[in-house]
């Protein structure tokens, strides 16, 4: 799967301004064993989105039409906790989203958001809030990662960090995988002093044993 | 330099330093559920690679089979064309897999362990957050996504960068009737749900070293809702007795010079770790949450939070909603609540020592009116042995549903969940909006206190039925 580059974004941003978002929130397990990876952007936030129904709860932000197809959304603390599921980032996708901006993010989450061309910003918690409350009418603001600054509705341009590995990975659209197998012979000639120094971790191969 | 038993599992799987904190870790075991397999194998196979080291990866059906007595992969439909795609792409990749009713069968992170599939000192990876679980053998274990897992089954390793260390000493005796999972529970509560982000977390200290390995398993598995994606816990002579024999555990010389590369593993006295944690096990009392977070724990004669006297707006609001979901009024006692379902089983507690701890109290009482309640072992072999010590006649005689190796309610993702606004007592790990089920309420808690809430149909000081 190649991944789409991240360079520079600017639209509205969304304010979900709630702690521990879980990925089961994003995404319900059940949408996973039913729909394909495209397909799960209707789904996103079912339990805020949708009233007990089906129909949609028009007092939930993200069903604001300010903020249909916004690509950056705000959020308090630990967003994406939880489920490994990287569903939880297609159907963030699918909603248009390509920038998650939050205090600070679940491990697996955030991992996850990198492998898919999405970029989790972390950002301190009144930094997040004074952004939420700029774009809460649905002002664009614009994130560049190439310069590592977010500009806010109202012009204030201020750095952020990110990784260095990240952030090329990102820029480039990079393929892990394919960057991996150029060490593979690295990764061989570990393996085999390690079956020397660990015999014990090495199982047999099926047919062989157990 | 003093290193912490983090540091030593990384460095000992370091293929390749890649800077900045990152390095290329060597995977040695990578585990595969119906759910995560499937994608990753189907992706590696769409790219015209092999799988670099079949003999590593492991296969089993758990997330998306029904736990109906006599089920087959085709009870749940949905279910049925998961467990054939992770059947034939593991067959066709080389991949030993376990399937339902064969012994091996089971939740991922109950067989993986009960297997020897599991050792301590080997880093281990899943397409599941709680792979975190194996880390109570002293592996270095962790949850992956999608695209992690098929870079590993890609390359047999991983692009990871070093996390900080906490450690969590937890200094007394837990009391009687206070479990791994008590512990747990009051861990999250005190320290609250994004504490270990960014976080490896080792356990160490009294209360640690006295759990036997299951309960282990059970700490480290709630460790993720703490934040952390590691949980670790030093292996032991406890251990080393626990691994003997087991399926793929080395045997004769081998057992013996692995025993005794497990026992190095420890962190050095003077390590530093970035934050240090002290419990004080001793004062935890049965804890059981009220919310909609894992850390909305509280202990089993506490109330639940009243709003009007948050610290601020966004935590009102939280404490609001939560209650809302929960159908629970602010500062009222969590002893007393009715309930309708009780769920045992999950990764988290649906081992042997789980089940005989839940045996217990459902032993000469009966499930009271009203209230559904499921047994759902965390393995085939889990299941047999069980049976096998009399522990379904004590469930069945007590009205409990005796059910078949799975994930079952604590994932709702095979037909199997709690009804809207229904109230269950889950031996789970999650108890998030809707996750066991939409509209579900779902109050985490240890297997005896989850008993007790079935024979007594409310939520019950489970030390009060002795």
């Amino acid at each position: 799967m190649t991944m789409t580059p991240f360079t520079c974004v600017t639209g509205a941003a969304v304010p979900l301004m709630r702690a521990n978002i879980d990925t089961d929130v994003i995404i319900r397990i059940e949408r996973l064993t039913s729909f394909q990876r495209d397909q799960l952007g209707p789904y996103a936030f079912e339990a805020l989105r949708l009233r007990s129904d089906g129909s949609e709860d028009p007092a939930c932000v993200l069903n604001q039409p300010a903020f249909r197809r916004a690509p950056v959304l705000l959020a308090a603390e630990n967003f994406g906790c939880g489920s490994s599921r990287e569903g939880a980032v297609w159907a963030l996708m699918g909603l248009g989203v390509r920038c998650v901006i939050a205090p600070s993010f679940g491990d697996i989450f955030f991992n996850n958001c990198f492998q898919n061309g999405v970029l989790p910003l972390r950002l301190p918690i009144a930094q997040v809030e004074a952004l939420a409350a700029q774009c809460a009418g649905g002002a664009a603001m614009k994130v560049d990662l190439q310069a590592r600054t977010i500009t806010a509705p109202d012009g204030h341009v201020s750095p952020f960090e990110i990784d260095s590995l990240r952030r090329e990975a990102l820029l480039h659209g990079l393929d892990d995988i394919g960057l991996t197998l150029k060490d593979d012979a690295l990764i061989r000639a570990w393996q085999q002093a390690d079956r020397a120094r660990r015999p014990w971790a090495w199982p047999a191969a099926q047919g062989a044993a157990a | 330099m003093a290193r912490t038993l983090f540091d030593k599992l990384w460095d000992a799987h370091v293929v390749r330093e890649l800077g900045d904190g990152w390095a290329l870790l060597h995977v040695d075991r990578h585990l595969l559920h119906d759910l995560s397999g499937p994608p990753a194998l189907a992706e590696v196979a769409a790219r015209g690679l092999p799988l670099h080291d079949p003999a590593l990866v492991f296969a089993t059906p758990d997330h998306a089979a029904s736990s109906l007595p006599g089920r087959t992969p085709g009870t749940f439909p949905l279910g049925g064309r998961l467990h054939g795609a992770l059947a034939k792409l593991s067959a066709d990749a080389g991949v030993r897999f376990y399937d339902l009713g064969q012994p091996g069968q089971g939740i991922v992170h109950v067989m993986g362990p009960e297997l020897g599939i599991v050792l301590p000192g080997l880093t281990v990876i899943c397409g599941d957050s709680h792979t975190c679980t194996n880390g109570g053998l002293g592996a270095l274990a962790f949850g992956v996504g999608s695209s992690e897992s098929t870079h590993a089954l890609a390359t047999q390793t991983l692009r990871q960068q070093k996390p900080k260390r906490m450690r969590i000493r937890c200094d007394g005796a837990l009391g009687a009737g206070v479990t791994a999972k008590d512990l747990a529970l009051h861990i999250i509560g005190k320290l609250g749900a994004a504490a270990g982000v960014g976080y490896a977390i080792e356990f160490a200290g009294e209360a640690v070293r006295a759990l036997d390995v299951e309960a282990r398993l059970t700490l480290c598995n709630l460790t993720v809702e703490l934040g952390a994606r590691f949980g670790l816990i030093a292996p032991d002579r406890r251990t080393v007795e626990w691994v003997r024999g087991r399926n793929f555990a080395p045997t004769g010389e081998a057992f013996d010079a692995a025993a005794a590369h497990w026992l190095l593993l420890a962190s050095d006295e003077d390590a530093v770790f970035d934050r240090e944690e002290t419990i004080n096990a001793g004062t935890i009392a049965p804890t059981i949450t009220w919310g909609t977070s894992p850390e909305d724990a509280i202990a089993i004669d506490g109330t639940v939070p009243d709003p009007s006297t948050a610290a601020d707006d966004a935590t009102r609001g939280a404490i609001e909603a939560a209650l809302d979901y929960m159908g629970l009024a602010p500062r009222t006692a969590i002893a007393g609540t009715p309930v309708d379902w009780v769920f045992i089983g999950s990764c988290a507690n649906s081992r042997l020592p789980d089940l005989r701890a839940a045996a217990a109290v459902a032993r000469g009482r009966h499930v009271a009116h009203g209230v559904t309640a499921w047994v759902v072992p965390g393995s085939e072999n889990v299941r047999r042995a069980a049976e096998a010590e009399g522990l379904r006649d004590v469930f069945e005689a007590a009205g409990f549903q005796w059910r078949e190796p799975g994930c079952s309610m604590c994932v709702a993702a095979n037909g199997e969940q709690v009804p809207p606004q229904a109230r269950c007592v889950s031996t789970s790990n999650r108890n998030f909006v809707g996750r066991q089920g939409p509209g579900a309420r779902t109050h985490l808690a240890s297997p005896a206190m989850a008993a007790a809430a079935a024979v007594t149909g409310r939520i019950t000081d489970v030390r009060t039925l002795a």
